[in-house]
């Protein structure tokens, strides 16, 4: 994982309620056995007309305007569905560095910290502070510094969000969680030897 | 309870049990997973990590694999083999054999005897006990929570972590008491008990909490019964939901493959019966349902949130009052194309799926039989029945089962996910209307343009006989 320090992007806004994952990138694109490539099929269903190639003109990611833009607004829990890991991936592969929202569903907030996608967790005002602005002008950036917690609006106001420590220190020093769980491996054995195994798939 | 005699949940004392390192300020809590179940979609990218950083599967003896998602359910060709036609479908069950197989994994390949979606298989072969931590790269993994375990859905980074380290990282989740009291009626069953609760709560109502179903309507249901409400914990927004083992849950285990036998069974027993939740703790949060209050329940909406008693109308937008809500029901029933204030009760539908790892089991499909025998299934609908498992597949037939929903006009298929996901050949075409027993109707969930009602097994088989929404109930009175 690369480290993330700062986040620096064009905003683009998808004010829907409840984006589940299968709409973030539907089932029939899981057939794969690598991350890569997803990028184009995030958003497939809404994103293209019914051919699945012809981009939807309507359609906010295909407006020529809002090219490059690296933080999704989203409605109010975004993410919910599906656990699906294909989610953050198709993002990322989509240029997303961060997604905003008032509520991430849980799997996909995890899912989302170990692959260097942020989730910026905001209150209503300022996600729909946000929404409009987008709308407006589609150049609007904002600033995201991981260290702080804090989301820069373009009038400067600085917006704390959630994060925890240990996901933090991950993104900041761009490395992954599994690093610290086989540093434990002791830890690991001694729990064993202490709780007998309850089935053995094996046998 | 505990040394200091503090009350505790359920859900605390699997937790307790289960932590390597307890969280702190700055790391969550290391959880021991005792059983991870794994399949062909959300493993192979977590298989190629531990090559590429030279590592092992450090338990494969608490690892199981089965072919469930991206498996055709086409019956077997005349060498008994069930054929798969898609060849990227094709790729990724190779890709699963190849790693299973390297990494030491046992696995129920496709048309196996013992294969199948991964929430009946576990269930079934006794893998799922009480008081279990259980993982997989699945967010329905919250089934296996009908028997007390901790079980919840995980991404494929963390099925790379358990699958190397045995563990977990993991925040320490909230707990809500959902109470489900009094009795159900006639024709009313688990799966209206979980559509009304999502429907009382919203689709993302759970968020960081845990349910515990609990009440005298949730001990009164079966196993099956139970795990259909855990299923769908994950659509309430809750990553885990569990009940209380108890005399059904013992009785169901008792004699399975991998439960324990002998002086084990006695041991286990007297642990699993400390687990239930104490006197006296506390919940985060509380809500209660009364049973017999419920009808069956049907969604209208493309998120199972957007539920409601089969006989109400749809809702209107401008009802709503909050402007995000209204925006969303709005685009919801644009894309079902149904009105506000509009019956969904005989609502003409193209399509019927009995199956997925909500409502496939055994019970699920007798129930279904008993209500379609000596019908038809109306000429222009097609009906499905996908059962969850080839063991389940083989006591259906063997009760002859599969007889009454052929004749009734109705296909008889293998096991697998099927038209839940749609990724597999099973799937709506666009604009046609489903009456389904899965768990998600989001938008293209069955086929991109599909259109879903979520609904019980009863529901879907008197609404396969009507060809359009119906109440089980009307049907059951006039038979009686």
């Amino acid at each position: 994982m690369e480290k993330l320090n700062h986040i620096q992007g064009m905003i683009v806004a998808i004010p829907v309620n409840d984006i589940d994952t299968d709409q973030i990138i539907p089932a029939r694109f899981l057939k794969v056995t690598d991350k890569a490539g997803l990028g184009k099929a995030a958003f497939c269903d809404w994103r293209y007309q019914d051919d699945g190639v012809t981009p939807n003109p309507d359609f906010v990611l295909n407006k020529s305007e809002y090219q490059g833009a690296s933080v999704l607004i989203a409605g109010n829990n975004f993410g919910c569905g599906s656990s699906r890991e294909h989610a953050p991936w198709a993002l990322i592969g989509a240029g997303f560095k961060g997604v905003i929202s008032t509520e991430f569903a849980d799997i996909f907030r995890n899912n989302a910290l170990k692959n260097g996608l942020l989730p910026i967790e905001v209150d209503a005002e300022t996600q729909e502070q946000l929404v409009s602005l987008a709308d407006e002008d589609p150049s609007t950036t904002v600033r995201v510094d991981v260290e702080r917690q804090t989301l820069t609006l373009p009038d400067g106001r600085d917006v704390k969000f959630p994060l925890d420590g240990f996901s933090k220190y991950c993104l900041l020093n761009g490395v992954d969680q599994l690093g610290y769980l086989l540093n434990l491996h002791d830890d690991v054995r001694d729990f064993e030897a202490q709780n007998p195994q309850r089935v053995r798939t094996t046998a | 309870m505990t040394a200091n005699g503090k009350p505790r949940t359920l859900f605390e004392k699997v937790w307790n049990a289960h932590t390597v390192r307890d969280q702190s300020e700055d790391t969550p809590a290391v959880l021991y997973i005792d059983l991870h179940l794994v399949h062909e979609v959300t493993s192979p990218q977590a298989f190629s990590m531990l090559r590429d950083r030279g590592l092992a599967v450090r338990r494969p003896d608490l690892t199981i694999g089965t072919m469930d998602h991206s498996t055709p359910t086409t019956p077997r060709n005349t060498l008994g083999v069930i054929p798969i036609a898609d060849s990227m479908a094709a790729k990724q069950l190779d890709t699963f054999t190849q790693n299973c197989d390297d990494f030491g994994i046992p696995m129920y390949a496709l048309g196996d005897e013992h294969q199948g979606i991964v929430h009946v298989i576990g269930p079934e072969k006794g893998l799922t006990q009480p008081g279990m931590t259980i993982v997989c790269g699945d967010s329905h993994t919250s089934t296996h929570g009908a028997f007390g375990a901790l079980a919840f859905g995980i991404g494929t980074s963390e099925v790379g972590h358990v699958l190397a380290t045995q563990t977990l990282l993991q925040n320490k989740p909230k707990t809500m008491a959902v109470n489900v009291e009094g009795k159900l009626g006639d024709g009313v069953t688990a799966k209206d008990i979980i559509l009304a609760i999502i429907a009382r709560i919203g689709i993302g109502g759970g968020t960081g909490h845990v349910f515990e179903y609990r009440g005298d309507a949730i001990r009164g249901l079966s196993m099956e019964g139970r795990m259909t409400v855990c299923n769908m914990s994950i659509e309430g927004g809750a990553r885990a939901g569990m009940v209380a083992p108890d005399d059904t849950t013992f009785e169901y285990m008792n004699g399975r493959q991998h439960a324990p036998s002998g002086a084990d069974w006695d041991a286990a027993l007297a642990r699993w019966r400390q687990l239930p939740t104490d006197a006296g703790a506390a919940f985060d949060q509380e809500i209660t349902l009364r049973a017999d209050e419920l009808i069956p329940m049907i969604t209208y909406g493309t998120n199972p949130g957007m539920g409601m008693p089969i006989d109400a109308a749809v809702p209107a937008p401008v009802d709503e009052p909050d402007v995000n809500r209204r925006v969303a029901l709005d685009k919801a029933l644009s894309y079902m194309d149904l009105q506000p204030g509009q019956q969904l009760l005989g609502k003409p539908i193209d399509v019927v799926f009995i199956g997925s790892c909500t409502n496939s089991r055994i019970s699920d499909l007798r129930q279904a039989a008993a209500f379609i025998q000596g019908r038809k299934v109306a000429d222009s609908v097609r009906m499905m029945v996908v059962p969850g498992s080839q063991q389940v597949k083989k006591q259906a037939e063997d009760e002859g089962l599969h007889e009454i929903f052929r004749a009734a006009g109705a296909e008889w298929r293998e096991a697998g996910c099927s038209m839940c996901i749609a990724m597999n050949g099973d799937q709506l075409q666009p604009g046609q209307y489903a009456v389904s027993t899965s768990n998600r109707n989001f938008e293209g969930r069955q086929g991109k343009g599909g259109r879903t009602f979520l609904a019980s097994p009863l529901t879907a088989a008197a609404s396969a006989i009507a060809g359009a929404v119906s109440d089980p109930r009307t049907i059951l009175s006039s038979a009686n």
